[in-house]
């Protein structure tokens, strides 16, 4: 029986100066060029936190607009101000000072120092917060004064934390060597940790399970943890289980690139549906790298830097409720070591194979979840409408294959698409954006069925050439529970009875004899 | 154009030699593919990559211009390129080559 997917959580971090610090397309700049125009007008494009709030597609990835309602509003979206609240049904936008401490929380070898007045600030801000647990609080430490953390950053290799352009905080290296310990890597990964945990605590709270009835944990963001003798070895989902109090979970890391939210979910559903596990949470914190990656097309264009949110998500899925929806492992596809990178191939892989293979059409599924990356951000790069241009693929393919009529090409990418809201933080745009609200509109029986299609670009880490990716379909819920299947007394039952039946055959034939 | 792919071509072409290479784009805009054209004839308008002030001057087509759909089997052509055909401005895209190798190619 079909697991299904019980609840989600998504949540952005506003950072506005970990863009300027630890974006790799700034970082990079202060090396290559440091006297660069760019880097001198760059604080003036930086966005304040209301009205990062205040930005749709943000609140969209927060669940308190649909995308059919920022689909409304027209584009560009920069600009345009909506209704800037903080928590939505999905998740939050937490502020940068407060997630600064949620590092120091999720650190558990005091390698996060942050400065007293601004830790008892922040601490106060942190608070308010009804996810924040007295636990969790205690964590965090009186902090230090501003001449240890200037001097950690100047003279110990420590990467510095700033508020308002402030050195307010570092982050120490792990080890005097190992550059996989060193505190630009420590920094990242506690980033991704500590979003990720985010994610977590809004999953439990929306699920409605007790944290200890996770099982396990699938984390499936695109960091590496581990030393110079094992560089990726992991567990970041065990990592984070033990911030959020899943105490009853173990769990794993699963890579691939952008693809791998959509492997860590087909891997979810199956071990729910096999009965290895019964709740299992795929999740994935932000990447602090990838803050202000096209920051140079947006200053030039005179727009403010719009990547200066971190992205973290989370789902549940269980076994089958007869009422959340399925996840459908007969329709699963796969790009393949042979499949081909053509984006012919690629789509005919991930959308069209396993459709045929269930003998449905394209126009079959109403919604479809490609990369769903934020056109404000892209289209001012030159890389165009991401959603729109795989909207446009799959509704092509259609046509090709008979489907449909070229003239529908335009109201199918309408009818079958939606637009981008997401953050382009590689793994977190990729499909997993609408799976909330794909639950909410089949729940709601806007549609019938979406097909979630992540896919990743491997050639980046020089391993292969090849690209990757895989789907699947989420369906409205038949109806049957797994309980309503056959229980175990009855089972007893039936064999009792064939037992009995058994007996009696011998015992009659001996007579017969 | 990303740095290692400017490497690459850089490394390809002092190989064997820019007047024998033909680089092919597949960029689904015409700015992009006028951006990586313009890297690969007059040097990397960004000025951050190994072709900064390298005007190599190479030949460079769109998989979707005319010239380089005609030296492939229709067959082939349709099967590995058709769909994006459809999708793609490919008026758009020809303009924004033409426009580039006119200023910029030598060979």
């Amino acid at each position: 029986m079909n697991s299904v997917i019980k609840a989600t959580s998504y949540v952005l971090v506003h950072t506005p100066d970990m863009v300027v610090h630890n974006g790799s397309t700034q970082t990079t700049e202060r090396i290559v060029n440091p006297e660069s125009e760019y880097l001198k007008k760059l604080s003036g494009h930086i966005r304040s936190y209301g009205d990062v709030l205040a930005y749709p597609p943000n609140q969209t990835y927060i669940g308190n607009m649909t995308p059919d309602e920022l689909g409304a509003i027209p584009q560009p979206w920069h600009g345009q101000k909506t209704d800037g609240v903080r928590f939505g049904k999905f998740g939050e936008i937490m502020p940068q000072d407060e997630f600064y401490l949620m590092m120091q929380i999720c650190d558990v070898f005091d390698l996060v120092k942050i400065e007293k007045n601004f830790a008892a600030a922040a601490k106060t801000n942190l608070a308010q917060n009804p996810l924040i647990t007295q636990d969790m609080l205690s964590k965090v430490k009186e902090g230090v004064g501003a001449d240890e953390i200037t001097a950690l950053v100047e003279e110990q290799h420590a990467e510095g934390l700033y508020q308002d352009g402030i050195l307010v905080g570092a982050v120490k290296r792990a080890h005097d060597v190992d550059i996989n310990l060193s505190a630009h890597v420590i920094l990242e990964n506690l980033v991704s940790k500590a979003s990720g945990v985010l994610a977590l605590l809004h999953l439990i709270n929306n699920s409605g399970i007790k944290a200890d009835e996770v099982d396990y944990v699938i984390e499936c963001s695109e960091e590496a943890c581990g030393d110079m003798n094992q560089r990726g070895g992991g567990n970041f989902a065990k990592a984070e289980a033990e911030i959020a109090g899943l105490n009853g979970a173990t769990g794993s890391d699963l890579r691939g690139f952008c693809a791998a939210p959509a492997h860590a979910l087909i891997t979810a559903a199956s071990l729910v549906k096999a009965g290895v596990y019964k709740n299992v949470v795929v999740t994935a914190g932000g990447c602090s790298a990838k803050l202000g990656m096209n920051g140079k097309d947006h200053v030039k264009k005179e727009l403010p830097i719009l990547e200066d949110v971190l992205g973290g998500f989370a789902v549940l899925i269980s076994p089958n409720d007869g009422v959340n929806p399925e996840i459908n492992l007969d329709i699963v596809g796969r790009h393949t070591v042979g499949t081909g990178s053509s984006p012919q191939a690629v789509i005919t892989s991930l959308v069209a194979a396993p459709l045929d293979k269930a003998g449905m059409k394209i126009i079959d599924i109403d919604k479809y979840s490609p990369e769903l990356q934020n056109p404000d951000v892209t289209k001012p790069a030159g890389a165009g409408d991401v959603p729109l241009a795989n909207y446009k693929m799959i509704g092509a393919l259609a046509v090709k294959r008979g489907e449909l009529e070229k003239a529908q090409l335009n109201d199918f990418t309408m009818e079958h698409g939606l637009v981008g809201w997401s953050p382009t933080q590689g793994h977190i745009p990729s499909g997993v954006p609408y799976v909330g609200f794909a639950r909410q509109d089949i729940l709601d029986g806007k549609i019938k069925n979406a097909m979630i299609i992540g896919k990743g670009s491997l050639f980046l880490g020089r391993m292969t050439n090849l690209f990757d990716g895989v789907s699947f379909v989420i369906q409205g819920n038949n109806g049957v529970t797994q309980e309503a299947g056959v229980s175990e007394a009855e089972v007893k039952g039936l064999i009792a009875k064939a037992m009995k039946d058994f007996a009696l055959m011998l015992s009659g034939g001996q007579e017969g004899k | 154009m990303d740095q290692e792919n400017q490497k690459r071509v850089k490394d390809l072409s002092e190989n064997f030699g820019p007047e024998n290479i033909v680089v092919v784009l597949g960029a689904a805009e015409g700015e992009a593919a006028g951006l990586a054209a313009e890297t690969v004839t007059a040097g990397d308008p960004t000025y951050s990559g190994p072709l900064s002030g390298v005007p190599l001057g190479l030949k460079v087509y769109h998989i979707c211009e005319e010239e380089i759909k005609s030296e492939i089997p229709q067959e082939l052509y349709e099967e590995q390129v058709g769909m994006m055909e459809m999708v793609l401005d490919t008026d758009d895209i020809a303009s924004e080559m033409k426009s580039i190798r006119e200023q910029y190619m030598k060979y």
